[in-house]
This record gives structure tokens, sequence and C-alpha cells, in this order.
């Protein structure tokens, strides 16, 4: 099977849509490969394929080996800079046209999900991320059907739940945790995202979808709560148009001033414009999120042991 | 016709190794299928042909509805369910109107929540399923209320989901309604394909789509136009919601999900479909969905329901409405 040289798969789940699954694991992914570990990201979304957006690599198109399907480099292993290679698998890049949409039934879902599992020709991976559409029907059952029977004893480490702090998405988010629960899989912690955004001009922050209702909810069920990431207008355009995040001076992060941090050298001056997969990690260690995440992910690795 | 999975082998790779065996990248059958090997080929159940018969008992209980609209939208959370909800209150503004609303999110039902009705359930009597009522001319469905508890997950695959969505169509009682909103789950998929089929007989107006203004939401929604496309249902109009952000502070103006591509008006334009408006985020939207308020009635004056109004102008128009006959007063 093409998971056995991988060590730890990870799903990301939401059974609400839009609240930023993909763009948590796209943090995560880079993340995890800027702390030096080789991270694969498989896209199980097949109606609505965000991670080759994500990562800027839309035109790439998947090869085929003997043996199975190549995923798409992100970027390389960098062993100078203690950066892990980062692949990904995606249903876009099967597709022939961006716009195409795929209109499947349940069992045609189903297959797809099986080969992507079975074979992607993935090699040794740290970690194994896989992002998925909302919801709790086709993809998650053979998700989870197919990696009970064929993954190792404890190489599912589990399930980070992503949710948005209003009642009205917790509300669905809550199944998903029941649904983990009845198919026996781990959740390793809740990430409450879009809590809160700052005006760029004032600093007052302003709660647009309400806050803490990740908090509460993973208390109820007893489960970690990894954090809450606050919206960053910066990071939606380093995705959108791969430009270099800028804040203005005296942003604080963490006690730690952000601002300037990227535009001293000339050298990122010239790459703040280019989209470019392979600087997108480079980028993004100047994102005001960044320090969130690299928390978030020495939590999850901490708690995946 | 779904786009072809076949992709071109490397020339080089095929010179390398001329004897390596290709993965199997054919899409398999459907389930329960026999297959043409097998005895019970063209016997099984689902071998059988022919119309569903069950259509035409839709049709016969739709048919006091007079304008039935698809909420679609390929993107999850831009505000579908929060749309149809505000769509839903604005037709009912005027007592003349009888609106309802299904809900076809079957993993992951909101309409409930939004119109403050999520403790009720359904009433089945001899006819049918009764809809719950939130006003007296404003009538909702959904799998929520057929829950037994509020958190327990549908864990579905789609031929399960199929038959609750033909059931919501062919058993419930809506009675004479002016307007059925169907609110549908992100995707192009199951319940997409059963909604269309189910009510192609008795006739849809139309979908609206939904979008909010960053490309990657856009990518999603090309697709569900595209689906529209094949399925040979009316696009009424294109919305974009969450468009811009208004600090309720210093009033500066931030596009917290920037249109880099031109936004839902641009898509609107490629596609060949009307540009409907653009609604601003406001942090009073999503509280009054969480406590299941109207936010029409609650904050009739900001600028969000000033653009919604603008909306449900645009969307009169094109399903051959007269406004005035909606938007009671202005």
């Amino acid at each position: 099977m093409s998971l056995s040289k991988v060590k730890h798969i990870i799903l990301v789940l939401s059974g609400k849509g839009g609240v930023g699954k993909s763009s948590v694991t796209t943090q995560l992914a880079l993340s995890l490969s800027l702390a030096g570990h080789s991270v694969g990201v498989l896209d199980v979304d097949l109606t609505g394929p965000s991670m080759p957006r994500m990562f800027n690599i839309e035109e790439a198109k998947v090869t085929q080996a003997p043996g199975g399907w190549l995923p798409v480099t992100v970027h390389e292993a960098n062993a100078e800079a203690g950066v892990g290679e980062l692949r990904c698998m995606s249903l876009g890049f099967l597709l022939k046209g961006r716009g195409d949409a795929v209109v499947w039934r349940g069992p045609k879902k189903t297959a797809m999900v099986r080969q992507f599992l079975s074979d992607v020709l993935w090699g040794d991976l740290d970690y194994l991320l896989i992002d998925t559409p909302p919801g709790t029907s086709d993809e998650h059952i053979s998700l989870a059907e197919t990696l009970l029977k064929d993954a190792r004893p404890g190489q599912v480490a589990g399930a980070v739940v992503v949710t948005t702090p209003q009642a009205v998405a917790t509300a669905d988010v809550r199944k998903e945790l029941n649904f983990c629960s009845k198919t026996g899989i781990p959740i390793i912690g809740v990430i409450e995202n879009m809590a809160g955004f700052v005006c760029p001009n004032c600093a007052e922050c302003t709660n647009i979808f309400s806050k803490g209702g990740g908090e509460v909810m993973a208390q109820e069920f007893s489960v970690r709560f990894l954090g809450a990431v606050p919206i960053d207008p910066q990071f939606v355009m380093l995705v959108e148009s791969g430009a270099r995040p800028v804040y203005p001076a005296g942003t604080m992060v963490n006690g730690k001033d952000i601002s300037g941090a990227n535009t001293s050298t000339e050298q990122a001056a010239e790459t703040s414009t280019r989209k470019d997969a392979a600087l997108l990690a480079d980028k993004y260690r100047g994102c005001s999120l960044e320090p969130l995440f690299n928390q978030i992910t020495r939590d999850i690795v901490a708690a995946i042991g | 016709m779904a786009p072809s999975l076949e992709e071109p082998e490397p020339v080089a790779d095929v010179i390398e190794n001329p004897l390596k065996s290709k993965p199997q990248l054919v899409a398999p059958e459907p389930e329960h299928c026999p297959g043409p090997e097998s005895e019970q080929a063209g016997k099984a159940d689902n071998c059988a042909g022919g119309p569903d018969p069950d259509i035409p008992l839709i049709s016969a209980r739709l048919s006091g509805i007079k304008h039935k609209i698809l909420v679609l939208s390929g993107k999850g959370g831009v505000g579908k369910s929060t749309f149809t909800s505000m769509l839903g209150h604005a037709f009912a503004m005027r007592e003349e109107n009888n609106v309802g609303i299904m809900d076809t999110d079957i993993c992951g039902p909101s309409i409930p929540k939004m119109m403050g009705v999520e403790a009720e359930t359904i009433h089945v009597s001899g006819t049918g399923w009764s809809p719950v009522w939130v006003t007296d001319n404003l009538g909702v469905m959904s799998i929520q209320f057929m829950l037994p508890n509020r958190d327990d997950a549908v864990i579905w695959r789609g031929p399960k989901k199929n038959g609750l969505i033909k059931q919501f169509l062919k058993d419930v009682e809506w009675g004479d309604l002016d307007f059925l909103l169907v609110d549908t789950p992100p995707g192009t998929s199951d319940e997409h394909l059963s909604v269309n089929s189910f009510l192609k007989e008795s006739g849809i107006d139309g979908a609206v789509m939904v979008t909010t203004p960053q490309e990657v939401a856009l990518l999603d929604v090309r697709k569900e136009i595209d689906f529209c496309r094949k399925a040979g249902i009316k696009v009424l109009g294109l919305v974009e919601n969450m468009s811009g952000f208004v600090c309720p502070n210093c009033t500066h103006k931030s596009q917290i999900f920037r249109a880099t591509t031109g936004g839902g008006a641009a898509l609107a334009k490629e596609m060949g479909i009307p540009f409907l408006g653009e609604v601003p985020l406001d942090p009073r939207i999503g509280r009054s969905c969480d406590y299941g308020e109207s936010f029409f009635e609650a904050f009739p004056d900001s600028p969000a329901c000033t653009a919604l109004k603008e909306v449900v102008r645009g969307l009169t128009e094109q399903i051959g409405v007269d406004a005035k006959l909606v938007l009671s007063d202005d």
C-alpha cells in the first residue's frame, strides 16, 4: 500500500464548509515542513478541490510511474535551511480545465478516495495531512473505512477539527465530533478559525463571527483546544496573489514586532510579488499567523508522540 | 459528461519503461451493479430503467407551488443558508406571500438554527409531513427536525440521502406556496443531482449562486455554474457575500476576502450570468443567525439590508415577479 512509508496520518475535518479546512491544512503543512518534517497533503474534496490553488500549483499535472501516481512537489527538502519536502495530491490536478466540475454520485467518489489512498506513491513521509470536504458522507465514510482496514495500528494519529466561532458553525462541527467517536478516529484537537479581525486602520478587533464558540465546544466534548486563529487579510493575499505579508509599523505578535521584518532586504523586495510555489514557505515565515501555527504544530506533534 | 481522468503519459517515461503496467484509472461500476457478466444483469433493482414512478407524485404534491428557487454554491461557508434564510424572511415580509424553505443539506443542516426552530419536530398526519412554521406564512423542512439529539451525526452515503430528499419532496405538505427556496450543501454531487432530477418535471425557476470575493471560492463556484449548464438549470444570478467589512470603530472599509481576480462581478461577466449584487460582512448578520432572528426585521436600515433588498429586487425580476409584490414598503 502506498501509505506504508507514512509515519503519521492526520485528518483535517469539519462538519461545516468554508471554515478554513484547506487554509488550516495549508498552514499546518507549511509549519510542519518549516520544522524540518517531510509532509504530504492529500485533498479528498473531489467536487471542490482547493489545495492546488492554496499551494499555487494549479497548472501542475500528476505524472504516472510504475505502480501508481506521483504527487506534485510544492518544494523540495532543504537540509541546510531545515526545511522538509512538501508534496500534494488532489483531484484538481486530474481535471482538464480549472472550471470543470466533477458531478459524481457517491459510489464514484468512494472509488476515487480509495484510489487516492492506494495508488499514490508518497514515499517516506513524516506526516500525511488529509484535507476533507464538509459533511459526514461518502468521502468521510470511505476514508474512515479504508484507513481502519489498511492502516497500521497507531498510524492514523487522529483528526484536527476546524470550526469558526459562531453557533451555526459549531452546530455542524459537533456532528463531526460525533462522527469521529462513532468511527473510532481519535480527535487531536479543535482549532477555532476566523476568531476576530483586527482592523488594519485602527487596530480595533471585531469578532465578525462572534467569539469563543470553538473553545466552549472543545470543553464540552473534553477534547484539546489547539488555539484560536484570527482572520489575517495578509494571509489571504499571500495565497491569492503570492504577495509577501507586510504589516504596518508596530504590529506585534506575541510581543514581537513583525512589521518591516521582510521589507528590509533587497532580495525580499524582489521576490515579494513573484508567484512561486517554492517561495511560499519562505514568505509564510513573515505572516502573522506563522507563530500561532508554529505553536499549534508543536502541540500536535507532542500530542501524537 | 464527467471530465476524463486519463492523463496522457509522459513520453520519456514510456520509452524508459516500455513494460511498466499502467495503473487503473477507469471509473468504477456503480455500487450494487451486478455487471454485464452476471446472471442478474438487467434484472437487479437498479438495472430497472424507465421513468421514476415517484416523479408524477412529486409533481402532483408540488403543483401548488408557483416558484421554485435553488440556492447553490460549489463552496462551503459562503453564506448559502444565511442567504436562503434572509431571502425567506424577505419574501415573507408581505403577509400575502407564502414561503417554504427546504434544507437539503443532510449532513450539516443550518436552516433550523438560523430560523430559531431548532428544537421543533415534524408532525406526521395521514396526508403527509407538515413543515415547521416559523411564522404564519414561512415554513421550513430539514432533517434536523428528525434527529433524536441535536448533535447527532447523519453518517449516510449518497443513496440514503437521495431517498430522504425524495421523501421531502413527495411527502411534505407544503400546500399553496408562492415561493419554495431549496438550500443545498456545498459541492456537485448526490443532493444536487437528485433535487434537479426530482424537480425537473414540475419545473424549477432557476438557481441563485452565492460566492465570496476571493478566487479560492470563485474557483468552486465556477464548477457549480458548469454543473448548472450540464444539468440544464437556469442560473438566475450571482450574489457576492462577505464583500468588504466596515470597522464599527473607525468605519474603515477592509477587504477581508480580497477580490484579487475581480470577485463575483467579474465572474458573472465572464460566465454571462446576471450579477445580483454585493452584500457586505456585518457581524450582526452572524449574530442574528445564531439567535434565529430575522436580520431583515431587526436592522432594516443597515447597509447589508439595503444591499439584500437590491438583490431581492434583481431576483424577482429574473423570475418574472413584480418586485412590488415582494418588498412591501419603499
